[in-house]
């Protein structure tokens, strides 16, 4: 079972990498949006997931990365663009972790939500101050199927990743510092290198994945690429799927991302009010995300049988 | 040379001193008993030598090296195993999981089927074995507190602190958890253990450090101890005293 896994997860890959090919530009728009957000998902799970820590900045390095395009994709070579953007992610993590990563509970999700809001803030600052100008054009050679290829890359990377850390010292760690941090420390577990370690490894792919999507933008302002919409639906896709399993947040991811799409386009008034009951319903409903809630109902089909037999 | 040798120690919290000056020093493979009333200062002179919390004075080593002023996780690496006052499992992992961290982080950093079978014996040990896929969430609570014998043992450590892992224990498993810390102690393993139950202590302990309102006032042999007129009017309260 364990080694079958790897090997549909692989011929999945190529299948997906092939459906461009098959779809309509509408169908790529979407499939691009669906694979972002399960990138986006699993990153944000590779550190929350197990650590219990829910952070709100996912649009704080998402919207870095894409702002990092906007600003470079003039003076740099594209492949040199992602890895500064990378490297301010990671950069921008370790700084934010160090301060941040003691602070327990609700005080580390109302401070990463206002990281979000306060990078948007300076960045819009220092554009009408320094530079004069709010926006900023993102021309690029890029096409649609190449960022969707690239986003598939990442994502699979994303995956692979936790698999890896899963399985790790580090994934333990993580489960330890996620159930009881004195427990941790009394182990020999130093936290604070452990949750930066795994707090910057989620930045930095989050930072990716805003520069590898932002060509689609084409025109970038602050408002755009720092929308909090996406930490929310980020957190709700990840906790829907499941954030401490594998392939949870892009379980939770895909059909949340389409239910968003469908809702926007039809009722583009009031699909806010639609998302936040979405979001009451996950909560109350599957406070553990789907796969746990299979796992319970397996449990409860197999005992009755047990105790006949 | 002394093993444990704890220096001076001062822990206050704001005007209260916790931990008011307390020295002593333990050798290789004893066992003593820290003893006193309730807020005597036990359970802080516990997580002072184990790094919950910084001295505010004084100085700690074990084995000559110096642990005032290392963070919780570096004490652990040199050593130095604890259990809580209040038993703290990890509930969403499973027992072997549980008992394996100590393994994987400690000193030894065993990985692997070496980690397992470290938390394996430590479970089969403490006498969990059997169970070792149950979730630790789902045990009783004398068999949390096992869990967490097997856990500090898991860390293979020279100290190994006790804050009350008797309490709330039945007559029966009392004598079970005494035959179980006397196996320790028999093994090498230097036993500082905080602790209520007389009996036990009794038992166990050759030595007994006794505390009240955060000093030492008695550290000779536990019959004696508990023979000292200081010590049972900290215990039982001294009319003409107050």
């Amino acid at each position: 079972m364990l080694k079958v896994v790897p090997f549909l997860a692989l011929i999945a890959l190529i299948v997906l990498a092939a459906v461009p090919f098959a779809v309509s530009d509408y169908g790529l728009g979407l499939l691009i949006g669906a694979v972002t957000y399960v990138t986006l998902a699993s990153a944000w799970a590779l550190f929350s997931g197990h650590t219990r820590y829910i952070s709100l900045a996912t649009v704080a390095f998402y919207g870095t990365g894409a702002y990092t395009v906007a600003v470079l994709n003039e003076v740099l070579p594209y492949w040199a663009v992602l890895a500064v953007a990378a490297l301010i992610g990671g950069a921008m993590a370790l700084v934010v972790g160090l301060a941040t990563l003691r602070l327990a509970g609700v005080y580390f999700v109302i401070f990463t939500f206002g990281l979000a809001e306060l990078v948007r803030q300076l960045i819009t600052w220092y554009e009408v101050n320094v530079t004069g100008t709010l926006g900023r054009y993102i021309f690029l050679d890029i096409t649609a199927r190449g960022i969707y290829w690239q986003m598939l890359g990442l994502a699979a990377v994303t995956i692979a990743l936790t698999a890896y850390i899963q399985r790790s010292r580090l994934g333990l760690a993580l489960k330890v510092i996620g159930d009881d941090e004195v427990v941790a420390a009394h182990s020999g577990i130093h936290l604070a290198r452990t949750k930066l370690v795994a707090f910057a490894a989620s930045a930095v792919i989050l930072t990716l994945a805003g520069a590898i999507a932002s060509p689609r933008w084409v025109y970038v302002e602050p408002a755009i690429v720092f929308n909090p919409t996406v930490s929310f639906l980020t957190v709700i896709m990840a906790l829907l799927g499941g954030a401490n399993r594998l392939w949870g947040p892009a379980l939770g991811a895909v059909p949340l991302f389409l239910i968003f799409e469908f809702l926007s386009a039809h009722f583009p008034d009031t699909y806010s009010i639609f998302l936040g009951l979405l979001f009451i319903g996950v909560v109350f409903a599957l406070p553990d995300g789907v796969l746990a809630g299979l796992d319970k109902l397996k449990a409860k089909r197999t005992q009755p049988k047990e105790r006949t037999a | 040379m002394s093993f444990l040798v704890v220096d001076n120690a001062v822990k206050t919290f704001g005007g209260l001193r916790a931990v008011d000056g307390v020295s002593f020093a333990l050798q290789q493979g004893e066992i003593v008993g820290l003893l006193g009333p309730n807020g005597a200062g036990k359970t802080t002179l516990i997580n002072l030598i184990s790094g919950a919390l910084p001295a505010t004075e004084g100085q700690i080593s074990l084995d000559g090296v110096r642990l005032t002023g290392l963070r919780p996780d570096r004490i652990a690496r040199a050593g130095v195993a604890r259990t809580f006052q209040l038993v703290r499992v990890l509930p969403s992992l499973t027992l072997t999981e549980n008992v394996m961290i100590p393994a994987v982080f400690g000193a030894k950093s065993h990985w692997g089927p070496e980690a397992r079978a470290v938390a394996m014996g430590a479970l089969d040990r403490v006498g969990l074995a059997g169970r070792h896929d149950a979730t630790a969430g789902a045990l009783t609570y004398i068999d949390q507190k096992r869990l967490e014998l097997a856990r500090a043992l898991a860390a293979e450590p020279s100290l190994l602190l006790l804050d009350e892992w008797l309490a709330g224990l039945n007559p029966s498993e009392l004598l079970e958890g005494i035959a179980l810390i006397r196996e320790l102690a028999q093994s090498g393993v230097t036993i500082l253990m905080v602790e209520h139950i007389m009996e036990a202590v009794r038992a166990l302990c050759p030595r007994a450090l006794v505390m009240n309102s955060g000093r030492l006032i008695a550290d000779e042999a536990t019959g004696a101890a508990l023979a000292d007129p200081h010590v049972i009017a900290a215990y039982l309260g001294e009319g003409a005293d107050a």
